[in-house]
């Protein structure tokens, strides 16, 4: 290659090639999302964080904590469930249909201890036509809708992350790395201000074994006189040091630990992080697991 | 500007030493530091609670100011000062306004230390490997630019007409750097744009940042430096063509992850290109096979070591990046430490060690032949390439084992974060090593400077205070 034009033609076909794919085109696909409605319930989706979340989220970038916590959480697919509600009077039209779909399922015992989960079928197109032909034996059929995969069963979501909800975050943190749990729900599975205020200034003593680094400097440290009661948010202290349990701590609290603004901004942040709208791309409809312990928690 | 082109070296190193003293001198002192970081960093693996009060040492912030300095403090002027020799010598044409350049250079250092600064105060942007707030990124745009244009009008003035391989990567690495940083400045950071489309600039940003720049500014210096130092041609031209061309339709479009919540097709296409990266990779081992075979060249720790090493990192991290992108293993591998193992294996590996090599090939015309202690030299060889492996292989292993654990719901995610603890304190013996040997780096190239200027200063004041010949005589 002996002319310079070649070169600069070579590098500015290849990069002007990806640029146009993953700038502009993305761009032009996801650029102008708007707020959707949720399905079924119509809610707007999603809504701005409010003021003191918001300002959290700069606490969070600011702290570098997408370093090891991502919020994006995967899934593998879907589980399409015919649940069968209600057997209908004709019970024998009914099982006669069942029978048609598997011969197993055409037995009087498929009839009680309603609601039974029937069949998985491979999409809500599949599902159709059997919950027609339920509906006219006069039996009543649901389909439930869940997602799978190892992060929804660690309880991390109930379905994948879309773009839809980070529409309204800049910056955008869905992180790379996994040193700590995907906190796409944190807010969902560990609504408590408390135990979070509790978790950043120690958090050994909250998830026993985690690797998470405490964050003290987020919290001041006073001194309390007799009588006096703990401010809003504090965390009492007894005199050596650990967290004040009132179960089993007798007498007042020496000290307590005042949560600064960043650490009040930051934990209402991400008592924020909730997606689990149920949204026309990602559509869910299985019961909310009640909600674990704590962030670190095994799945059950 | 001579009237007569100049066709010896020496009046084209005499052009090159200030600029590169400048951009070379920084680079070794910014890699120093980010070291410094990047063990506080991997230390908080042993003592969570360690500089627990100080906010500006938290993970969050140290982590990022060691990727920041080691990217943008050593990679960017480290490369842009061999792409200059390369110009130079290539063209057979003396570096044009070697003095404006050199202030380039300090301006761009200036702006890597707003970005540290900023970073450690917390302004950092949340990007990864774009961490630099914007008056830093405005700062080293214009620090580039200033360094570039004088770098083309070096390349207009040439005169030699025919173009050698690494006068290509070197062309395109300098068309590729302001693009890329201009858009995710402007992008990120001036008019941020919404959503995830945030995201997705700043993941191709950073997919062109490490996979391409670096690794055509690395494989300038490979193509020159290895013939020089084994005395053989290149094999061969149509190689390192291919190679050329492949690396940049490829690589530019490696940066989106699996895992992202992008429209399918973007993730999709990436993994592709990942794959594909495999041509440039395999191409670049086998022209290196090729041009070093048969060499009688003892290597023991010098700049062909520095070289040779460098590419065959190249290749391992492509062959890694390649397998990670297959969806099966990328499923494992998805956030864990194997990516961030393999951007280790390239950026110190490949491109560092490159750049040493090349590095300690130029200094020496810069600064006279004695003035680079060999033993020195190699010493720093055996502390950095153990260094590296240690470091990056460890992340790999470990970020494998950590993906099959991941993956398992029933393993608890507490014994999933215990389990990549002995992984990472392994690579903290890595990082010291690394540590420890970009101190000899520094060390050595601040003294071949400095003792450089006492040479130089000593001749003055020797030549000042002489005795007029014609004075004695009388």
């Amino acid at each position: 290659m002996k002319s310079s034009a070649l070169v600069f033609l070579a590098a500015f076909i290849a990069l002007s090639a990806s640029w146009g794919g993953f700038v502009l085109a993305p761009q032009l696909q996801l650029g102008r999302a708007a707020q959707v409605k949720t399905v079924p319930a119509q809610d707007n989706y999603p809504v701005a964080r409010p003021g003191l979340a918001a300002q959290g989220a700069e606490v969070y970038r600011s702290l570098g904590c997408v370093y090891c916590h991502s919020q994006s959480v995967g899934q593998d697919g879907v589980n399409c469930e015919i649940v069968l509600t209600d057997a209908g009077t004709n019970g024998a039209a009914t099982l006669a249909v069942l029978g048609k779909l598997n011969a197993a399922l055409a037995r009087a015992d498929t009839l009680t201890g309603l609601p039974k989960v029937l069949m998985s079928v491979a999409d809500m197109n599949a599902a159709d036509p059997i919950l027609k032909a339920l509906g006219s034996a006069g039996a009543k059929a649901q389909v439930v809708v869940s997602a799978l995969g190892p992060d929804i069963a660690r309880g991390w979501g109930r379905r994948r992350s879309v773009a839809q909800d980070y529409l309204y975050d800049s910056p955008v943190q869905p992180g790379t790395r996994r040193v700590g749990p995907d906190l796409a729900n944190v807010g969902v599975r560990q609504p408590d201000v408390n135990w979070q205020f509790r978790h950043l200034y120690a958090p050994t003593s909250l998830v026993p074994g985690s690797t998470m680094p405490p964050y003290p400097f987020l919290f001041a440290e006073r001194k309390l006189k007799p009588g006096q009661p703990p401010s809003p948010n504090a965390i009492p202290l007894t005199a050596a040091g650990v967290f004040f349990d009132v179960s089993k701590d007798t007498g007042p609290a020496d000290r307590e630990l005042v949560p600064t603004d960043e650490a009040r901004s930051l934990v209402a942040y991400l008592v924020s992080l909730r997606a689990e709208a149920t949204l026309f791309e990602s559509p869910f409809t299985a019961p909310a697991a009640p909600p674990p312990p704590a962030t670190n928690a095994p799945a059950k | 500007m001579t009237a007569i082109p100049p066709t010896s070296p020496l009046p084209i190193d005499n052009s090159c030493r200030l600029p590169l003293f400048t951009l070379f001198g920084g680079a070794a002192v910014w890699l120093a530091l980010s070291s410094g970081f990047g063990l506080i960093a991997t230390l908080k693996f042993h003592a969570p609670a360690m500089f627990a009060n100080c906010a500006s040492l938290s993970y969050g912030r140290a982590f990022p100011a060691w990727s920041h300095l080691l990217v943008y403090g050593f990679c960017l002027p480290a490369g842009l000062g061999v792409g200059l020799w390369l110009l130079a010598r290539l063209g057979r044409v003396e570096l044009a306004q070697p003095w404006l350049i050199a202030v380039g250079a300090k301006l761009w250092h200036l702006g890597v230390l707003v970005g540290l600064i900023g970073i450690l105060a917390g302004q950092s942007t949340g990007f990864e490997w774009f961490e630099l707030p914007r008056a830093a990124a405005v700062i080293l745009f214009l620090a580039f630019l200033l360094i570039t244009m004088w770098g083309f009008v070096t390349y207009t003035r040439r005169t030699q007409a025919s173009l050698y391989p690494s006068q290509w990567f070197v062309l395109a690495a300098l068309l590729w750097f302001p693009w890329i940083f201009s858009t995710a400045t402007l992008l990120l950071q001036i008019f941020p744009v919404r959503g995830l489309v945030q995201a997705s600039v700043a993941w191709w940003f950073s997919g062109n940042l490490i996979n391409v720049w670096l690794t055509l500014a690395g494989l300038a210096s490979t193509f020159y430096v290895l013939p020089k130092l084994t005395g053989r041609p290149l094999q061969s031209h149509y190689l390192a063509l291919f190679a050329f061309w492949t690396l940049m339709l490829f690589g530019t479009w490696t940066g989106i992850p699996a895992h992202a919540a992008l429209p399918a097709w973007m993730p999709t296409l990436s993994g592709a290109a990942r794959v594909l990266m495999l041509i440039p990779a395999l191409t670049v081992g086998a022209s290196v096979i090729l041009t070093c075979r048969g060499v009688k060249t003892p290597c023991a720790g010098g700049p062909l070591c520095y070289t040779k090493f460098g590419a065959a990192c190249l290749v391992l991290a492509s062959v890694l990046l390649a397998i990670s992108a297959c969806p099966q293993v990328s499923r494992i591998t998805d956030y864990t430490w194997f990516d961030h193992g393999q951007n280790t294996l390239r950026i110190y590996g490949f491109f560092a060690m490159t750049m040493f090599g090349a590095i300690y090939h130029i200094v020496p015309h810069l600064v006279g032949p004695d003035r680079v202690c060999p033993r020195w030299m190699r010493i720093n060889f055996w502390f950095v390439m153990p260094g590296t492996l240690l470091l990056a292989l460890p992340l790999v292993l470990g970020g494998v084992a950590q993906g099959l654990k991941l993956v398992d719901a029933s393993v608890p995610f507490v014994a999933v974060a215990k389990s990549t603890l002995m992984a990472l304190r392994i690579s903290t013996l890595g990082e010291t090593m690394l540590a420890l040997g970009n101190l000899i780096f520094l060390f050595n190239i601040v003294g071949a400077i400095v003792s450089y200027y006492c040479s130089v200063g000593k001749a003055a004041y020797t030549e000042a205070t002489a005795l007029e010949p014609a004075r004695v005589k009388a």
